[in-house]
């Protein structure tokens, strides 16, 4: 018992999430009034794992989708989305269009004509539904924010 | 940590994990070896609505050998099942086997009446609900299959596309061939063990 309760801190995983989609920091963009800015948007699955593309095979799967719902002094948000792979799994006839691994969503921003200089955040949502080869999982719907600077 | 915080927190780990290794080691036998009596839980009750607004409690079903589908219209590997499903409730709807899908669509009946017309599912859908996924464990993955005997005590779990057909059909007739009453003892009712993938 004794050692059992020893090893529990190595039980205990580092982050408390088991999230199979984690969104990393993207790049601080920073311009000038009417400027376009450009950032790219980390997106990681985790390993065994994939999520549909913004382009699912079929129309009953959820699609990755990310959208804005508060730009600050940008404006546009323009996502571009990377080409999917298309692979078979288990469950489905043909194979899907989905996304698995490292990669990256594009963004692309204009700086408002009007907008103060200084910091802002614009914050998005970025919707997506997982599955492994056997099963598939919750849509979730997590938070996405890009700083930027107006200068 | 303090020194009585963190026992009570190992205390509380440790029996998750023997609750957890329990019902998983169960829960991954194949479906034709049923678990054996004095193994099997009281699946929880619940009242939930089926598509004509009509309540529906599981309760109901004691004496009978239920087939319990957590699934969700976006879930490929739940399309793989739910055919299975349907000509097991015809093959053995008269010998006490009811099927009952529960559709775990955040958009509710708007998305999921379509597809059983659609499917045309022969068996009864009741809309699922938080409250229900986290008495049966959390229900994160899609599939979630429960395989209740005539006592309304839990069977099998298959998580995800874990069994053929033929190993539900096999597990069912294992269960249907059980009359109602022949248990002997049950664990008390709980939570199912929540398993992800």
């Amino acid at each position: 018992m004794l050692a059992a309760l020893l090893c529990l801190p190595a039980l205990w995983p580092q982050s408390p999430t088991n999230e199979r989609l984690t969104v990393g920091q993207p790049q601080k963009v920073a311009g000038k009034r009417n400027e376009t800015l450009h950032t790219k948007i980390p997106i990681s699955i985790l390993p065994g794992y994939h999520v549909n593309s913004n382009t699912p095979s079929d129309d009953y799967l959820i699609p990755l989708s990310l959208t804005w719902s508060a730009l600050g002094s940008l404006e546009g948000g323009q996502v571009t989305y990377p080409k999917p792979t298309l692979e078979k799994y288990e469950f489905a006839e043909k194979a899907l269009s989905v996304y698995t691994g490292n990669f990256e969503l594009a963004v692309s921003f204009k700086v408002a004509a009007t907008a103060a200089a200084g910091p802002g955040v614009a914050v998005g949502k970025l919707r997506y539904q997982a599955c492994n080869n056997k099963a598939c999982f919750q849509p979730k719907t997590v938070d996405v924010t890009v700083p930027y600077s107006v200068q | 940590m303090s020194a009585p915080r963190y026992f009570a927190a190992a205390l509380a780990v440790t029996a998750l994990l023997a609750f957890f290794l329990h019902d998983r080691s169960a829960g991954s036998a194949k479906a034709a070896s049923v678990k054996p009596e004095k193994d099997r839980r009281e699946a929880p009750d619940f009242t939930l609505k089926d598509a004509d607004g009509k309540k529906v409690h599981l309760s109901d079903y004691k004496g009978k050998v239920v087939l319990l589908d957590f699934w969700a219209t976006w879930c490929g590997p739940c399309r793989i099942e739910i055919p299975w499903f349907m000509e097991l409730e015809r093959q053995d709807k008269d010998k006490g086997l009811e099927v009952l899908g529960v559709a775990m669509d955040d958009e509710g009946w708007e998305a999921v009446k379509p597809f059983l017309a659609e499917m045309k599912m022969n068996y009864r859908v009741v809309m699922g609900n938080d409250e229900t996924a986290r008495e049966y464990g959390g229900v994160d993955a899609l599939p979630t299959t429960f395989l209740i005997d005539r006592e309304g005590k839990v069977a099998a779990i298959h998580i995800g596309l874990d069994a053929t057909r033929k190993d539900y059909e096999d597990a069912v007739q294992e269960l249907l061939q059980t009359p109602a009453g022949a248990g002997r003892t049950a664990l008390p009712a709980g939570p199912m063990a929540a398993v992800s993938h």
